[in-house]
Parts: structure tokens; C-alpha cells; sequence
């Protein structure tokens, strides 16, 4: 029978907790750091998959079968962080974009948000106003 | 033999490689990738053709048996919609090569997107081909990956804006991806799909629930499943036309391919899955709505879509023979249906310089080719006999009524509802935009950036483009017999699952 690592598990809820709650901020920067931790987090999760053996050396030779961690989650994890630094790479580079073009990195509201703000305060105004504008709003 | 369902994997990464040095030769680099996509297209049916005469190819990468390495299989299911994904794609590339060449000449190259779209390329095959779930992660990746830089590619700010979304709600899912791998893997030891089906028959129940319910999460996410279909809308309308076509009509269908191979392989089940039912009932009806509010051509169209992913959803929550033979065979037209939809209103605003559908008109006295272009794949899109959508819905309409239950007759009702729906939608776009005043074009609102608008000015290449992609809708109706033979038995396959897992764990044929 497995046994659970409570440290382990433990140091899981608060990365996955630190990196939902970083991606939930307006900021690309943070979201970004958000991902980076909750990456970390998946990361260390795949490792544990491997069973109560894992941190020992995957290695034939160096312990007996039933003393070694399983190789296979750790090959995933590999993968997986050559992936994940890839994509923070280019979520940087998309920061940097955004402030180049936008002054601020901020995540803004999508599009039907903003449209239905604007219909809501236009409506009073008069009609004719609000087509025009939904229109200018559609052809960006 | 078996080598061959590599190929669509490897090619296009090679050739990216090639493509990238040939930045500079532009007439090079276009030659390559239609003529790699080419070669892909020939493979994708020779795999097809063999897989349905002698059943599953399956390559066991690097010696390793399967359970333990990685295998590459390509059944029916896989071998078919990587053949009609792979036709697209060539199409695609052609309109986009005519763009290119209309608007800035035989000379200059964009260097970053052919060998991009190669990579694209090779990641739409291996999530097509894979036999095992971290591969599927992998190859999501690769295709995810690139479709950020085709998005995000020479960004104005609203494109920026629209890029964020859609690269932060992929990167969360693909965390969330990660992380039900590794719960998978701690739950049963292995990653290989053929050998979890085995595996999580051994498990209670409650942690198998809970596993399914995951990955319908992290695979709705992909296939823009209402209520995770948020983030679609906002992003696909903002890259030039081929781009969203080409993401609208694979990477949504990819998510379904994945869940469909997952739910049916892995986990085991009563015919009739009422929660999948719901989520579908629930897609096509927000999708529906969503699109007819929608005065943006390219967002109407971008909400067409998340309401037909509903479609495939329906006849995955029937879950027996003919809905799985119906969402089949709605894959198959809907990939071309949606491609060219998007295509097509590429071509739309060159003529009217505008996405707003109140501001054009009279499109149909301008042009009348792409009022034909724009009007065959819609009412194939609304199910209107004899196109190929019609083929398509009544085979799900039937397995719907064969579920014989309350909820069957419910969800069936909403997939009529939807088709109405959907055909008001398309034809408002078609008494506002091809009938009424002819408009003068407007001028381009952005200058600066890449997409060319109300120029007036289409070349050949681009409407022939086109032109093939109408012809493949139309084809794909007219070759409805032994394509829905085709699909019966891909769907046989799926539910049995027993050459699937003969093939993949037996060894006997791997190369």
C-alpha cells in the first residue's frame, strides 16, 4: 500500500494555491509567476505519481527493482519542464510585447464585457449613438 | 508498413527545420510546404486504406513495447480525420501563399509562418496518432505553441489583447492537463491509453469518476465546451483569416478527438451519458444565442463554432454505435465546413473593408463567385439537404431518437432547435451582407498591420483556394455512402476497443 507524503502534499496545496491565486491578477507579470509556480506544482506532482520510492535514484544497478523510483514520471516531468520554460519564454516576450504596444501589461476585459458596459451606459443617450459605436468597435 | 504513421509526424518537423533556413528563398519555402503537406495527404490515406482493409497500424517508437514506451496508432478514426485535417491544411496554405502574394508581391517571404504552420502541422498528427496520454499532452503543446505565434504574430494592440486570453486560458488547461497525468498515473501506473482502459477497470469507482470528470474538464477546455467556451470568441476573430480558419477548424477538433479516444477507450460505460447530454444541450444552445447577437461576421461564425462543437458532444453523450458514427461523420464536415466559412469571410472583407455585417450589402451584384463560396458552406453548416451537414445531423438525429428516453428526446429537440438556429444566423449574414444597397468598401482602420482590407483586389490563388475547400463540402456529401461505412466501422472500433488494445498491447504487428 502507498502511503501519502504529507510534506509533500502539503508543499502541492500551497503551490497549486499560490499559482491560482497569482492567476487571477490583472497583471501579466504576476499571472505569468503564476504559472511558473503552478508549473512547479504540476511538476512535483508527476514526480510523486512514481510512488512512495520517489526522490531515490532511478538507476539500474545502483539499488534493488523494488527500491528504485519509477523512471517513467520523472522522464514526464523532464518533458514537461523543458515545455513549460519554453512557454513562460514566450509569455515574457508577449509581456514585453504588450507593454511596448500598450504602456502597461494588464489583462483587460474581453470584448463582450466592455460592449455590454458601453451598451448599458449608452442606452440612455439615445440608440442611434450605440450602433454606430458597436459598429466601430466590430470592424477593429 | 508500420514506419508510415511517422511520417505525419516527423515530415513537417524536418521540414520546418528546412524551411526555417529557406527564410529567404520565399518561392522555396511555399514550394516545401505544399509540397510536404502534399506527401502528408498521400500517407494519410494510404494509412487510411490500411487501416481499414488489415485494422490498426501501430509503430512502437525507439523498441520499447507498448505499456511501457511509446506507440503510434492509427486506426480508422485517427486515419480518417488526420486525412481530412491534412486536405484542409494544404487548402489553407494555398489561400494564405495567394494572400501573401497578392499584397506584397512574389518576392517577400514571411519567414516565421510556413515553417510555424509545419510545426502546427506535425502537432495536429501526433494528437491525432498517439496511443498514450502524455504524448497527447506533448502534442497539444506543439500545436498549442504555435498556434500562440500564429495569433500573437505581428501584433497590433488589439491583437495583443486577444492573444493574452487565449494564451493564458491554454496554458492554465495545459497545467491542468499535467496535472491530471500525474493522478492518472499515481491512480494507475501507466499512461498508455490502451493499457488504462485495462487498469482502470481495477480501481472503485469513485477515483475513476473523478479521473473522467478531469479530463472532460481539461479536454472541454480545448473544444471551447460551454461553460469553458469563454475564451474562443474573444481570440479567434483577430488573426488574419487563414490563421482563424485553420486554428477554428483543427484545434477545436482536436479537444473533441481527444475526449471522444479517452471517455470511450479508458473508461466504461452504459450507452447514454445523461451529464455529457446536458453539456451539449448546453453548447449548442449558448452557441446559437451567442451568434445572433453578434453584428462581427468573424464572431458570429467563432460562436457557429462553439455551438456545433455541441453537436459532436451530443453524439458523444449518446455514446453507442450510431451517435459515435454521427459525431464521425460531423467532424469530417465540419472541419471543411468551418475551414471555409472563415475563408470565405476573408474574402468578404476585402471587399467591404468591414467585419460589421450592418455596414456591408449588396455583396451578391459585386462578387457573384463568393456569394456561391459563402453560400454553400453555410447551409451546410445549417444541415439544409442535400449538403453534406444534413447527412451528418440526421445520422445523429437517429441515434438521438434511439436513445428512447425523456432526456434522448429533450437533447434530440435541441439539435432541431440549433439547426433553426443556426440557419437564421447564416441567413442574416446572407440578406445583410450579399443582398440590399451596394456599399462602398471602407478604407483599411489599420494601415500598419498585416490583414489588407477593402482593397477589392482578390487573386485567383486565394478564391481557387477556396474554391477547393467548397469542392471537398461538397464532396464530402456526395461521397456520404461509403464515408458513413467507414465511419460505422471507426465507431465499431471505438465502442468494442478490442483492436485497439490487441493492437497496441499484442506487439504482433509493430514494426
Amino acid at each position: 500500500m502507498n502511503t501519502v507524503n504529507l510534506t509533500m502534499a502539503i508543499v502541492l496545496g500551497g503551490l497549486y494555491a499560490t499559482g491560482f491565486y497569482l492567476l487571477l491578477q490583472r497583471s501579466l507579470m504576476r499571472v505569468l509567476l503564476g504559472i511558473v509556480i503552478l508549473g512547479h506544482g504540476a511538476n512535483l506532482l508527476l514526480q510523486l505519481a512514481g510512488g512512495s520510492q520517489a526522490g531515490r535514484p532511478p538507476m539500474l544497478g545502483d539499488a534493488p527493482i523494488e527500491r528504485m523510483a519509477d523512471p517513467l514520471p520523472q522522464a514526464m516531468a523532464l518533458t514537461a519542464i523543458v515545455i513549460t520554460f519554453a512557454l513562460t519564454t514566450f509569455l515574457l516576450a508577449l509581456a514585453y510585447r504588450a507593454w511596448q504596444l500598450l504602456g502597461h501589461d494588464e489583462v483587460q476585459d474581453d470584448v463582450e464585457d466592455r460592449r455590454i458596459r458601453r451598451l448599458e451606459a449608452e442606452l440612455a443617450e439615445g440608440d442611434e449613438e450605440t450602433e454606430r459605436e458597436l459598429d466601430s468597435e466590430a470592424t477593429r | 508498413m508500420s514506419e508510415l504513421v511517422a511520417v505525419p509526424v516527423l515530415l513537417p518537423l524536418a521540414a520546418a527545420g528546412l524551411s526555417m533556413a529557406f527564410g529567404r528563398f520565399a518561392d522555396v519555402q511555399r514550394l516545401l510546404g505544399l509540397l510536404v503537406l502534399g506527401v502528408i495527404v498521400v500517407d494519410a490515406a494510404v494509412l487510411l486504406y490500411f487501416a481499414d482493409v488489415h485494422g490498426p497500424l501501430v509503430l512502437h517508437l525507439g523498441g520499447w513495447a507498448a505499456p511501457v514506451g511509446i506507440a503510434l496508432v492509427a486506426d480508422r478514426l485517427a486515419a480518417l480525420l488526420l486525412l481530412i485535417s491534412v486536405v484542409v491544411m494544404f487548402a489553407v496554405l494555398l489561400y494564405s501563399i495567394g494572400q501573401r502574394i497578392t499584397d506584397y508581391g512574389r518576392g517577400t517571404a514571411s519567414t516565421t509562418f510556413h515553417p510555424i504552420y509545419l510545426v502546427l502541422c506535425s502537432g495536429v498528427s501526433l494528437a491525432y496518432l498517439t496511443g498514450d496520454l502524455f504524448n497527447l499532452f506533448v502534442a497539444f503543446e506543439i500545436m498549442l505553441a504555435s498556434s500562440y505565434v500564429l495569433i500573437n504574430r505581428r501584433t497590433t494592440a488589439s491583437r495583443v489583447r486577444a492573444g493574452m486570453t487565449y494564451t493564458i486560458v491554454s496554458l492554465s488547461s495545459s497545467v491542468l492537463f499535467l496535472t491530471m497525468i500525474g493522478l492518472v498515473y499515481a491512480a494507475t501506473g501507466t499512461v498508455n491509453l490502451a493499457d488504462l482502459a485495462l487498469e482502470m477497470g481495477q480501481l472503485p469507482p469513485a477515483p475513476v469518476r473523478a479521473l473522467a470528470l478531469l479530463m472532460v474538464i481539461v479536454f472541454g477546455v480545448k473544444s471551447a465546451m460551454v461553460p469553458l467556451h469563454f475564451w474562443l470568441p474573444d481570440s479567434y476573430p483577430n488573426a488574419p483569416a487563414p490563421i482563424t480558419a485553420i486554428l477554428a477548424a483543427l484545434l477545436t477538433k482536436v479537444g473533441i478527438y481527444a475526449m471522444i479516444r479517452t471517455q470511450i477507450l479508458v473508461f466504461e460505460r452504459e450507452p447514454s451519458w445523461p451529464l455529457m447530454l446536458t453539456l451539449a444541450m448546453a453548447t449548442m444552445i449558448v452557441g446559437a444565442l451567442g451568434a445572433l447577437a453578434q453584428n462581427d461576421l468573424n464572431r458570429m461564425l467563432s460562436f457557429l463554432l462553439v455551438s456545433h462543437i455541441g453537436f459532436m458532444l451530443f453524439g458523444l453523450g449518446v455514446y453507442d454505435i450510431a451517435g459515435l458514427t454521427g459525431v464521425i461523420l460531423y467532424i469530417v464536415h465540419h472541419i471543411t465546413v468551418q475551414a471555409t466559412l472563415f475563408l470565405v469571410s476573408g474574402l468578404i472583407t476585402r471587399y467591404t473593408g468591414t467585419v460589421a455585417l450592418s455596414r456591408m450589402g449588396g455583396l451578391a451584384k459585386i462578387s457573384p463567385l463568393v456569394a456561391v463560396l459563402f453560400a454553400v458552406p453555410a447551409l451546410s453548416l445549417a444541415g439544409v439537404p442535400p449538403f453534406s451537414g444534413f447527412v451528418a445531423k440526421l445520422a445523429l438525429l437517429r441515434s438521438g431518437i434511439g436513445v428512447g428516453t425523456v432526456w434522448g428526446y429533450v437533447a434530440t429537440g435541441v439539435v432541431v432547435l440549433t439547426s433553426l438556429l443556426t440557419l437564421y444566423a447564416v441567413a442574416r449574414v446572407w440578406s445583410r451582407a450579399f443582398w440590399g444597397q451596394v456599399r462602398e468598401p471602407e478604407g483599411d482602420p489599420d494601415p500598419t498591420d498585416e490583414l489588407v482590407v477593402g482593397t477589392g483586389d482578390t487573386s485567383p490563388g486565394m478564391v481557387q483556394a477556396t474554391g477547393v475547400l467548397v469542392l471537398s463540402t461538397v464532396l464530402v456529401a456526395a461521397l456520404a455512402g461509403p464515408l458513413a461505412e467507414v465511419s460505422q466501422r471507426a465507431a465499431t472500433d471505438l465502442i468494442t476497443g478490442e483492436a485497439y488494445r490487441t493492437a497496441v498491447l499484442g506487439g504482433d504487428s509493430g514494426g
